[in-house]
């Protein structure tokens, strides 16, 4: 069993919970093609963002030059960090100048892949998340499940009990309205506290300077008009040529997260407000390493969108803690491996191979393909157990040979239904035909 | 700076083949043959409201429920008779955290997502926009475009300054994908369309 398996087994033991799972996570999924069909140039938008990216990366070191420039000409600093250690030292030190102990966060994946919270925590800084999904995974101690829906895999009562432990709700709340409205007044309290404010950065745009962060709740932009400090992360990845293929982006991005023509707050932050300072910190953390593999630069695509993990049947039905990555899904377990091969080695078999999630990428990242690719590297490599390795030669030599695939299916026939099985651990195996399908054929046309 | 020139030094030494960027001008985005209504759809869609003004702006706004119950009003837009904010005495942003209606001017206003163009001009008074408990934005009827790659070819960035595009009021649906309105921000929002 794979590592991805054993943490999806608790997940799966609970079959209604799965089932819910799958069906919250699907209607997600559905709300994009429903957002997808108001656009009727979109597969044409998808392939320009698709172009797009293909060149920015092509030039990289040269946008984030342009960016840089643009940045600093409209006043913010920029720091770059050649990998998480460094990132979280920075971030840690413009907080530590200024004597700052509360900090509060709108969503950044970056900074979960870089483990900031924990980093500045161990150093006496209060960090609060307060994107509502994030708040409730940070109460519970636990990672987000999914990059956009952070609490997708908690029930509404499980919250509740949450909230009365945390922020004192009446015992049995469990009204999502009223939920939201208690965090709202104690998320109030921390934004008007904070001593810094610190973002994601969904785009940097070269030519101007500039950062986009794009929300729902409103959480950045209380986060950086309050207090005089405004820290913005981002992967040197984000950076975009202008506003012209910003705009393409941004019609692609809330259409394929949740469904929504575009975020509620689409904010473009050029520089600190007066009297106020805003820092932009560059991270590669292992970006130019994915760049530098052909096979695999277009993960580098990537806008977080999340549509890969909705309609994904292992994602939604293991769930995202079961990948044991900050970033879940088919386009986590692309990622993964470039961190660590060996720890993340079971995550490209996390995967039924079905293409949905290409389908549905926003800028046609080819991830079943990358999935695919890691299979046969990671073999290569003998990262993979020796019995899938032993089953993958066996299945391939048994399939380019007409003669064993004929006696290995008809032993499949016999004795499939009657073997121990790990497969069947979760679902029931379908009942065996009698005959083979050639021997179906045969009776319906006749010999050839 | 070292961590600098490592970054790009690695960038560049792995740069794949130069690929062209593509011509967005040929991009045939979506249109409508009545942008005014599919706005106004649009803005619905987003969980707002929109009122075409026919008559005085103080007439529209008080049609609105939450301007008539507001007791702490913030003005962007001039001429609005229940503002009562003396933005010009407002040194940190915290002074505004209790204001209940929020009067913003749009640049522009896009058909295909109801999103408003507003851009920030300075001051300390920016966190009005998010610490409001309602808010109501302006935009002149001429000043819809159909989608946002129009958008972008008619904005200038202030730099340094803030500009964002607002789609609706604060929304979440983070607990079991029911969308609640008013999660951090405005819990209502209504467009008036100028003309």
């Amino acid at each position: 069993m794979t590592d991805h398996a054993a943490r999806a087994a608790s997940f799966v033991a609970d079959d209604a919970r799965l089932h819910w799972h799958d069906k919250a996570v699907w209607f997600v999924r559905n709300k994009r093609d429903i957002a997808r069909s108001f656009v009727p140039e979109w597969e044409e938008l998808r392939s320009l963002g698709s172009q797009i990216k293909t060149h920015t990366l092509s030039r990289l070191a040269d946008y984030l030059e342009q960016f840089e420039r643009n940045a600093i000409a409209a006043g913010a600093k920029v720091h770059w960090a050649r990998d998480a250690t460094e990132h979280n030292r920075i971030v840690h030190g413009i907080l530590r100048e200024r004597g700052v102990t509360r900090l509060v966060k709108s969503k950044s994946m970056l900074t979960e892949e870089c483990h900031l919270n924990e980093h500045l925590e161990e150093n006496g800084v209060e960090v609060v998340d307060t994107d509502l999904g994030e708040r409730i995974v940070q109460f519970r101690r636990e990672p987000p499940s999914h990059i956009v829906m952070p609490a997708i895999h908690l029930k509404k009562e499980e919250i509740g009990e949450l909230f009365h432990e945390k922020l004192g709700t009446p015992v049995g709340l469990s009204d999502p309205k009223q939920l939201t409205e208690a965090a709202r007044g104690h998320l109030r309290e921390k934004f008007l506290g904070a001593q810094a404010g610190l973002t994601g950065v969904n785009f940097a745009i070269a030519s101007t300077g500039g950062v986009v962060v794009c929300t729902n709740e409103g959480n950045a932009d209380l986060g950086t008009s309050l207090p005089p400090i405004h820290i913005a992360c981002m992967g040197v990845e984000k950076v975009v040529p202008s506003p012209h293929e910003l705009a393409v982006f941004l019609r692609l991005l809330a259409r394929s997260a949740t469904g929504q023509p575009i975020t509620t707050y689409t904010s473009h932050f050029h520089g600190p407000r007066p009297g106020a300072e805003m820092h932009i910190v560059i991270v590669d953390h292992g970006r130019s390493g994915i760049l530098g593999r052909e096979e695999y630069r277009n993960a580098l695509k990537c806008i977080r969108c999340a549509a890969c993990l909705n309609t994904c049947p292992v994602y939604r039905r293991s769930g995202g803690h079961s990948y044991g990555v900050a970033v879940a899904g088919p386009i986590g377990s692309v990622l993964a491996p470039h961190v660590d091969a060996k720890k993340h080695a079971g995550l490209p078999f996390a995967s039924s191979l079905c293409g949905s999630c290409s389908d549905v990428c926003p800028v046609r990242i080819d991830l079943h393909h990358q999935l695919f690719t890691w299979r046969g590297e990671l073999s290569a490599r003998g990262l993979v157990p020796l019995r899938k390795r032993v089953i993958s030669r066996l299945s391939a030599w048994v399939l380019a040979r007409t003669w064993a695939y004929r006696i290995f299916g008809k032993l499949v026939r016999m004795f499939a239904p009657h073997l121990p099985n790990p497969w069947t651990r979760t679902r029931d195996l379908p009942p065996m035909p009698r005959e083979s399908f050639r021997a179906q054929w045969r009776k319906r046309v006749g010999p050839k | 700076m070292s961590d600098r020139s490592d970054i790009l030094g690695a960038l560049r030494a792995v740069a794949p083949f130069a690929a062209p960027l593509p011509d967005l001008t040929r991009l045939a985005a979506v249109r409508y043959p009545d942008i005014r209504d599919r706005f106004a759809k649009s803005v619905v869609e987003v969980g707002g409201r929109c009122l075409f003004v026919d008559g005085t702006l103080e007439d529209a706004l008080a049609t609105i429920p939450e301007y008539l119950q507001a007791l702490k009003v913030v003005s962007l837009v001039p001429g609005v008779a229940k503002a009562n904010v003396d933005l010009a005495a407002i040194k940190d942003p915290h002074q505004l955290a209790d204001v209940d209606f929020c009067v913003l001017p749009a640049e522009l206003a896009v058909a295909e997502n109801g999103a408003c163009w507003i851009v920030h001009h300075g001051g300390p008074n920016r966190a009005a926009a998010f610490l409001t408990q309602h808010l109501a934005v302006v935009v002149p009827a001429n000043a819809l475009v159909h989608n946002l790659h129009e958008a972008y070819a008619r904005i200038q960035f202030p730099s340094p300054g803030f500009a964002m595009w607002l789609s609706g009021p604060s929304k979440t649906a983070d607990i079991e994908q029911a969308l609640v309105i008013g999660a951090h921000g405005a819990r209502s929002c209504t467009v008036l369309v100028t003309s």
